[in-house]
């Protein structure tokens, strides 16, 4: 996968979850529970949507390093999805 | 010939409009089958007959809205009891337990006022992405109605409008294509005036009176960590599934406060049957009830509420689960405030509240440690219990907390 096509991947997971995200600018480095007001539930939904879409397992251990798109690219990229 | 009737789904409902049928004259029914949508306050609601029989006739028609009581449908069949509130577990397990008739808000007898149905918008918005999905499912976006900005279909609408039971049932929409409401998920004023109408019944009704207690949840916190690590995320627990239980299992302790004021008295919950508040995006709230929380495992419990929160916030909620809660609980989640003062939702008699966790000191073996903390607060109905009582229950909850390997 490429950057852009991780950044697709999130952001079509993020949508499930939060509607506004499909269409909405989200700056790289914002923390997307702030800015798409994700609660608990919504941020074990989107682990679970990203490990569903690329089967990469995301530990809880590893949850501060999917705090904005930025980081979750890299996560993604980093772990070979 | 029997009647199935508008349920009431919370204290504070007077009427519903008829949606959608799910049946038809001549179809057999049993206890438990989803027949109608109902739209409500609170969104579309799934109601479900709790009768076997034979449907005779659909006395109310998709569009037309009555109130709570009224006749929606004749049956002929053999059991009784078309009561659309009764409690049946949110996660299939045991048979249902007896109608929580304590629950159902006496009927008002002027009949609301019949509103037409809403038109459909001249022109609808609908967003890139909805449409996008709305091609690869085969849904004509422009049919539904739209909850994103200015009543636009967001891909939420679609993917909503893929699992209502309409998209499920071809041979009814096929047969009855335009009698058929669209459904939508809520109306962000009505639902505000539904929450401004329980509130202000119980600010005005009952005595409230309000505990707080600071837990600290290390242990369970080590548990969760301990007990996710090895599982896939779809597996995994929140904090949240631990304070149910917690809360369930304390309330199985002290059941003065698990139940429902009516008439000038108390009346013990047929079960505990814990309503959770589930935050709706766009704002406002509802408290569909996890039935028989205190008997289920955690795994059940989380599958129940992650079920439960998709559902109320796609409109996919059902009768029996928003009429039986007996108690509420509301759990701020992890970028809440540090704790809630709850206001009872009536006719319960208590409410629940959980802060936020979060890592503060705190004395353990005489030193000072860092340690992640929980305010748990109860808010309580003085005509009911007092305080003493309210303090034996945070107590409970507290004690449960500190092995989670048992809940």
């Amino acid at each position: 996968m490429t950057d852009a096509e991780r950044l697709a991947l999130i952001k079509d997971v993020l949508a499930g979850i939060a509607p506004e995200a499909a269409d909405a600018e989200i700056p790289g480095d914002a923390d997307l529970r702030e800015v798409l007001d994700l609660d608990s539930m919504d941020f074990m939904n989107f682990v679970i949507g990203l490990h569903e879409r690329t089967g990469v397992d995301i530990p809880e251990a590893d949850y501060p390093l999917l705090v904005a798109l930025d980081d979750a690219i890299a996560y993604l990229a980093a772990k070979g999805a | 010939m029997r009647d199935f009737t508008m349920p009431a789904l919370g204290a504070d409902m007077e009427a519903g409009l008829l949606a959608e049928w799910l049946v038809q004259p001549g179809d057999e029914v049993k206890s438990g089958d989803i027949v109608c949508v109902v739209e409500t306050q609170k969104g579309a609601i799934e109601v479900e007959i709790f009768d076997d029989g034979v449907i005779e006739e659909l006395v109310v028609h998709p569009g037309e809205e009555v109130p709570v009581g009224a006749t929606l449908a004749r049956l002929d069949g053999k059991a009784v009891g078309a009561e659309g509130a009764a409690p049946t577990p949110a996660v299939q397990k045991a048979p249902p337990p007896a109608a929580a008739e304590a629950g159902a808000p006496t009927p008002r007898t002027a009949p609301a006022p019949a509103k037409p149905a809403p038109a459909a918008a001249a022109r609808v918005a609908v967003s890139p992405a909805a449409r996008r999905r709305a091609a690869e499912l085969g849904i004509d976006p422009e049919t539904l109605e739209g909850t994103g900005i200015d009543s636009s279909v967001t891909l939420a609408d679609v993917e909503a409008a893929a699992r209502a039971p309409m998209a499920q049932r071809p041979s009814v929409a096929a047969e009855a294509p335009d009698q058929n409401v669209p459904r939508k998920h809520f109306d962000p004023a009505a639902m505000r005036q539904a929450i401004a109408a329980a509130m202000q019944r119980s600010k005005r009704e009952i005595p409230h009176y309000y505990l707080g207690q600071t837990i600290d949840f290390a242990a369970a916190t080590d548990w969760l960590a301990a007990t996710n690590a090895d599982k896939p995320p779809p597996e995994r627990l929140l904090p949240a599934v631990l304070l149910l239980k917690a809360t369930a299992l304390a309330l199985a302790e002290v059941p003065a406060l698990n139940g429902h004021y009516v008439d000038g008295a108390f009346q013990p919950g047929d079960g505990i049957h814990v309503g959770w508040v589930i935050a709706l995006r766009g704002g406002g709230l509802v408290a569909p009830a996890i039935l028989d929380a205190a008997g289920l495992a955690l795994p059940d419990l989380m599958a129940g509420l992650r079920d439960l929160v998709q559902r109320a916030r796609t409109g996919g909620l059902r009768a029996s689960e928003l009429g039986s809660g007996t108690v509420t609980v509301t759990s701020l989640g992890e970028r809440g405030a540090d704790s809630v003062i709850g206001v009872i939702y009536p006719p319960q008699v208590a409410l629940v509240g959980f802060g936020r966790i979060a890592t503060r000191p705190w004395v353990v073996d005489g030193e000072v440690t860092a340690r992640p903390l929980v305010g748990a607060t109860l808010a309580a109905d003085h005509r009911v219990c007092d305080g003493h009582l309210g303090g034996l229950l945070l107590a409970a909850i507290d004690r449960f907390l500190q092995q989670p390997e048992k809940l």
